[in-house]
């Protein structure tokens, strides 16, 4: 890894060994998560993994268990308003504020903002970014789910934040709905973001780097390309043997074949052979992480 | 300018947005104001004997009462459920999102349903001093008191509201509360001098803030002469700042302490448990 180059960017997000425990259910198992200054970072998982937890935590909404985290150099159980002021948040849904209207609600946000950022967004400025310009003067409540998201990041966005949380941002989107946000996070490039999902090809779409968190824990970390090939070798073999279907995952499919086919010559038959896909090995990696998780409390 | 005072200007926007809202919206303001111009229509209608000991009509009587009553339900109630309904929604977390986004929100709700209230007893009281004989709208002393007295039951009433608010988890629950404010109304002289009342019902009664903002209400309204049908024959102004000065001090200490716990626990997921709740009830 390019650990020199890590070191000289400032580090917007570190944890290290975070849990956090409801009862007697550890939520969070010692999770190390780093972002970098501009960097987009998913956190990918399946409902559950704890995705939300740790996003709640280092937004400072919830105390953690356990572990070190600084978020911009401060740890969240202690941040200020000042520090408050350099953080966007966008939660999972939000349905507040029905009765005002788009532009009413974002003039009335950029007020606070003031006091603490050298720039503030112009209401108008950020209701076009996020392509709301048609319905600035509607009221909240009567706007689209996909026309309340793109209001959702644009209040995330009022006080130009050092830092933007997105928790599940396209969370029961039409397709359609879903590219238009993909554009609009696209067009904040600059801003480091954390976001969720627990849809890997938003992940891989939106994020320069990918975390997948299951069951409370990191199981891998790096970009779309590092981890498809973690098991970019192993391939899924398929063929059909007197009648008789065979499905086996090799490392070598190519000698793999070749060998089938001294074996067994002409009696071979359908055969398929496929390069493990990154939703390949993210399930594979939820499979397993779920399977060891299960063994323990077992 | 500092955070803090940006944030208590940016509550004064609140509220004055808020209440703008409350006040173009016919459904919203009928569910305030049904309560009380039923009570006046039913006072109108079967008031006409006099009030015990004096000549005058206990319809009349019934007004500042009946005004009482319902600032207490409005500041009261209208406080409780916006702060209930605002954790359902997701508005309190916002706030908590934004920096002194809080301060600014409970200035912004107190101050907006401050105003709601007032708006309220004045749009039931000017038919009121048109239907009703034997008010006193021409004094002066009939509108500094109801000035201080209004204030000093918003004072008192207001940071109560703020406590059942933060308290209640949901709006269902709230119903309860709506039910202990009935049973205030029965112990409180609203509709019919308290002095009628057994000894120690007068006590219960004395003790909460609805019967002195009614006992307030009255001295500004009605004629000198009524003060024989209250406890002592006096309107005993002094006893009313002391009672509405106490809760008043009383509902500000213990509003800050469960607001402050209120915001402290709020978190996405707390919203999301709370829709989920919401969402099983409607099913």
């Amino acid at each position: 890894m390019e650990t020199g180059d890590n070191q000289r960017k400032p580090r917007v997000v570190r944890t290290r060994d975070l849990r956090m425990r409801y009862g007697s259910t550890d939520v969070l198992k010692g999770v190390d998560l780093t972002v970098e200054r501009g960097e987009v970072v998913a956190l990918l998982g399946p409902n559950g993994a704890g995705k939300t937890t740790t996003i709640e935590i280092l937004e400072g909404f919830r105390k953690r268990s356990g572990g070190d985290v600084e978020v911009l150099g401060v740890d969240p159980d202690h941040g200020d308003e000042a520090w408050r002021a350099r953080l966007g948040v966008v939660l999972q849904s939000w349905r507040d504020h029905g009765r005002w209207r788009v532009r009413e609600l974002l003039s009335y946000l950029t007020l606070f903002y003031r006091p603490y950022r050298e720039r503030v967004f112009d209401p108008d400025e950020l209701i076009g970014l996020v392509g709301l310009t048609d319905h600035a003067d509607r009221r909240i409540g009567t706007l689209s789910g996909g026309q309340r998201r793109r209001l959702d990041v644009a209040v995330g966005l009022v006080g130009q934040p050092d830092l933007l949380f997105l928790d599940e941002p396209t969370v029961g989107f039409d397709p359609e709905a879903r590219r238009g946000f993909h554009e609009l996070v696209r067009r904040l490039s600059g801003t480091t973001i954390l976001l969720t999902t627990h849809d890997l090809a938003e992940a891989e779409k939106l994020a320069d780097r990918i975390v997948i968190l299951v069951s409370g824990r990191v199981v891998a970390d790096g970009t779309a390309a590092q981890l498809a090939a973690r098991i970019a070798g192993k391939a899924e073999v398929r063929y059909r043997l007197h009648g008789e279907e065979h499905v086996l995952s090799v490392a070598d499919s190519t000698s793999y074949v070749r060998e089938l086919f001294e074996e067994h010559g002409k009696a071979v038959d359908d055969l398929e052979v496929r390069r493990a896909s990154l939703e390949d090995v993210y399930l594979a990696l939820v499979r397993e992480s779920e399977h060891k998780s299960e063994a323990v409390v077992a | 300018m500092n955070g803090r005072a940006v944030a208590v200007r940016a509550g004064v926007r609140r509220g004055r947005i808020e209440f703008r809202h409350t006040m173009t919206n016919a459904g919203e303001l009928v569910g305030w104001l049904w309560l009380p111009v039923v009570a006046l229509i039913a006072m109108y209608a079967f008031g006409d004997g006099p009030v015990p000991g004096v000549d005058f009509p206990l319809g009349a009587h019934a007004v500042p009462g009946i005004l009482a009553m319902n600032a207490v339900f409005t500041g009261l109630m209208g406080l409780a459920m916006a702060l209930t309904m605002d954790r359902e929604d997701g508005t309190l977390l916002r706030a908590k999102a934004t920096p002194n986004g809080v301060l600014a929100y409970v200035v912004g709700k107190v101050l907006g349903k401050a105003a709601l209230t007032v708006a309220v007893v004045v749009l039931v009281l000017v038919p009121a001093m048109l239907l009703f004989d034997g008010l006193r709208p021409g004094r002066a002393s009939t509108w500094v008191n109801l000035v201080w007295v209004l204030v000093l039951g918003l004072l008192a009433v207001l940071p109560l509201g703020a406590i059942v608010g933060a308290l209640f988890g949901n709006t269902q629950s709230l119903g309860f509360v709506t039910l202990l404010i009935m049973g205030l109304v029965a112990v409180s002289g609203v509709f019919y001098p308290i002095t009628a009342l057994p000894g120690w019902v007068q006590w219960i009664g004395q003790a909460f803030p609805l019967y002195w903002l009614g006992l307030g209400l009255r001295s500004a309204l009605l004629p000198d002469a009524l003060a024989a049908a209250e406890i002592g024959g006096s309107w005993r102004h002094p006893e009313t700042v002391i009672a509405l000065g106490a809760w008043t001090a009383l509902g500000l200490t213990l509003a800050t302490v469960v607001l402050r716990r209120m915001a402290r626990r709020e978190s996405g997921s707390s919203v999301a448990a709370r829709r989920d709740q919401v969402a099983q009830r409607l099913d």
